[in-house]
């Protein structure tokens, strides 16, 4: 095999995240051989017999976060074919660059025809992983890191108003907490609050009114902790109504800010 | 000052408001030197005209003849200054020109009248042609007031058109040089099954389309004064956006978005600027933009909602507009580069103005007992400016709101709902003293506005 052909940036992640490890694994593993058959502790070798291979592999640096790249660098000696798992056969002494997309156990092995050692490196990955809370693993497997929308109502409920009012009443404010925490939880997810209002009074007036509570909303959320970019506030007014009784449960109902997941 | 109340009664039996004021104001003689003069009748008693049916021309001419006769007669009849006699008590003839018109039958118990409107209508290849005379009944030896003569196309609509332009004509030569709006348009937010577009109509209810066609809600249209472009609030993905509408080219044209939600626009008097309510700084604001929505600066600034401009047309150097600065909403007036501001209303509930062409009055909604459980009613109401003295146009007839004025300053179209369900609401017009209200719409009319000409 051709051993340019065989460095297809996969295999050649595969073999340097070896590198790293095998700086470590190597020194032991020549520790290894050396205590079973010390070359020099035999002392000069038959002419006729050949020396066994010896083999090195070391990567710099031995951490890199994803997309960076590492340099793989080996020497053998005696050897007549080295080959790095994951690349294929390589130089007898060489450098490669290669960008592995996790960490990689890099497995070098030097045939001579005295024998055949190996040498490791291992070259650690640090990829960025969204926190996730612990306790929601379902919603985080199941929709990606906006959470499902049952989760989210659950835990992010809508505010309510008085009448005529924007300020927030103690109920929201005890609700906007957790809301915080668990928008705190989920860095993921972004929010729309719809400002509503009820039917009575002005069209126009009312379009300020619900902008003022979805702010009132946002306000509070950003003094409990969400960064502002992940709120988005829409002024509905009295246009989109949750319940269209004229009694005061079901202005109670239209009075609100309403949070929802902003996809 | 003297702030006037009206009773009722009387103003039922009067006809103009300005006899009104005056009858109130004289009750308090010692005080009342001035007078609330709304330009309904500029001067005089309304004029007692008749309108004689045209005298057909040709055999095929009497639909439209139909149209054209029901037309002129519903224009002067509504615009509040003419006595109209009526048809039973005219002389049954039908003068075609001058010298069929006897005008001392006319003048005569019981038309009694001293104007006469007569003419013949007649369709020939296609087209319509009008011969349209106005007649002095009490100047038997030079009657000829006026004569016009109009050919178009033969189509319902141009029957229409011809029969609001004579009527202009007339009213333009009687009512103190004051041009008519019989050409004018009402243009309005149409209520349909979960989404509101603006629609157009004629003056008078007839001929009601559509402008947009945008699906989704669309509030506050409000027509450029030289009628080219149509200004509006639009629901999309950012909320509401100011968005402005050409008449002339019959599609959307830019208007720059400015971050954050703007609605209730209003045009200066020069068309050249947009007033309108702007929440990119936050608490929604009043802004001045130009056309295109470019050169954007901030006019107040305060916490709570300001909204609902409208520029005085008359001298476009004021605004009145709507503030929640100290809770309920008020009517406010400010000089349009937000100096000079003062308070208009004292309580209640108060939305939606709309400044006299004069530039002396506002009208605007106000439910002067708002709140939960009051028994207040939300009604339409004139303020004089100057004095901030103000009349209650409408009583008991439901939920009413977005008064806007006629060019002629003559009538006011409103919105009402009389049980006070959102999609009940109709297009209403009646005179600046509370008279002659009429429905131009079905349920589903809201937020009108009246062009400028």
């Amino acid at each position: 095999m051709n051993p340019m052909k065989a460095m297809n940036p996969m295999n050649l992640r595969n073999s340097l995240t070896l590198a790293s490890l095998l700086t470590l694994a190597l020194v032991s593993g020549c520790h290894k051989k050396a205590s079973g058959i010390d070359p020099n502790s035999l002392g000069p070798m038959p002419a006729a017999t050949a020396a066994a291979p010896t083999a090195t592999i070391t990567a710099d640096p031995l951490a890199i976060d994803l997309g960076q790249s590492v340099v793989l660098n080996w020497r053998t000696q005696n050897a007549t074919v080295v080959t790095i798992d994951g690349i294929g056969e390589v130089n007898l002494n060489g450098t490669q660059t290669v960008s592995p997309s996790n960490s990689t156990n890099f497995h070098l092995t030097a045939k001579g025809d005295g024998g055949l050692t190996e040498a490791n490196v291992r070259v650690t990955v640090r990829v960025p992983v969204a926190p996730t809370a612990p306790a929601l693993p379902a919603d985080v497997s199941s929709a990606g890191d906006m959470g499902t929308d049952a989760a989210f109502k659950q835990n992010v409920q809508d505010a309510y108003f008085d009448y005529d009012s924007a300020d927030l009443r103690p109920d929201a404010s005890t609700s906007i907490a957790q809301a915080a925490a668990y928008l705190a939880a989920h860095p993921g997810i972004r929010v729309v609050i719809g400002g509503y209002a009820d039917e009575r009074g002005s069209a126009e007036y009312n379009l300020a009114l619900a902008e003022n509570r979805a702010n009132a909303a946002r306000t509070a959320l950003i003094s409990a902790g969400v960064a502002p970019p992940r709120l988005r506030v829409i002024s509905y007014g009295k246009e989109k109504q949750f319940c269209t009784d004229s009694n005061e449960s079901c202005w109670q109902q239209n009075r609100r800010a309403q949070f929802s997941l902003d996809r | 000052m003297v702030r006037i109340r009206t009773h009722f009664p009387t103003l039922r039996q009067l006809p103009l408001l300005a006899a009104i004021i005056l009858l109130a104001a004289s009750t308090f003689a010692a005080l009342a030197q001035d007078n609330v003069f709304t330009g309904t009748n500029t001067g005089n008693d309304r004029i007692r005209i008749a309108v004689a049916d045209f005298k057909p021309g040709s055999p095929d001419s009497a639909a439209l003849k139909r149209t054209f006769d029901a037309t002129l007669y519903a224009d002067l009849a509504t615009a509040g200054i003419f006595d109209v006699v009526s048809k039973s008590l005219i002389p049954q003839t039908t003068p075609g020109g001058p010298p069929e018109m006897n005008v001392n039958q006319w003048a005569a118990s019981p038309s009694s009248a001293s104007m006469v409107a007569f003419g013949s209508f007649a369709i020939s290849a296609g087209r319509l042609t009008a011969n349209g005379y106005l007649f002095d009944a009490r100047n038997a030896q030079y009657p000829q007031v006026l004569a016009k003569q109009y050919n178009e196309e033969a189509s319902e609509d141009s029957a229409r058109q011809v029969a609001h332009r004579f009527a202009d004509e007339i009213i333009f030569r009687l009512g103190g040089g004051i041009a008519g709006i019989a050409e004018s348009k009402i243009y309005y937010v149409k209520i349909a099954a979960g989404t509101k577009e603006i629609w157009e109509m004629d003056y008078d209810g007839a001929n009601q389309h559509a402008i947009t066609h945008l699906g989704t809600i669309t509030l506050s249209p409000r027509v450029s004064p030289d009628n080219s472009r149509l200004a509006f609030s639009t629901l999309g993905r950012e909320g509401f956006q100011i968005r402005t509408y050409s008449l002339l080219l019959g599609r959307m044209v830019n208007f720059a978005s400015s971050g954050g939600a703007s609605f209730s626009p209003a045009w200066s008097p020069s068309g050249k600027d947009l007033a309108y309510s702007s929440t990119r700084s936050g608490s929604p604001s009043i802004w001045i933009s130009d056309s295109n929505g470019a050169l954007s600066r901030r006019i107040t600034s305060f916490k709570g909602g300001d909204v609902s401009p409208t520029y005085n047309p008359r001298t476009g150097s004021q605004i009145a507009w709507i503030s929640g600065r100290t809770g309920l909403p008020q009517l406010y007036v400010m000089d349009s580069d937000g100096t000079s501001i003062q308070r208009m209303t004292d309580g209640g509930y108060a939305s939606s103005p709309s400044w006299s062409p004069n530039g002396q009055f506002i009208a605007f909604a106000w439910d002067r007992k708002y709140g939960p459980g009051a028994p207040g009613g939300q009604d339409i109401y004139i303020m004089e400016v100057a004095t901030k003295r103000w009349i209650q146009l409408t009583h008991d007839i439901g939920r009413c709101d977005f008064p806007s004025w006629s060019p002629d300053g003559r009538h006011i179209v409103f919105a009402n709902t009389a049980d006070g369900q959102p999609t009940h609401m109709k297009i209403w017009t009646m005179l600046t003293d509370g008279t002659q209200r009429r429905a131009l719409t079905g349920p589903g009319g809201d937020m009108p506005n009246w062009s400028w000409k």
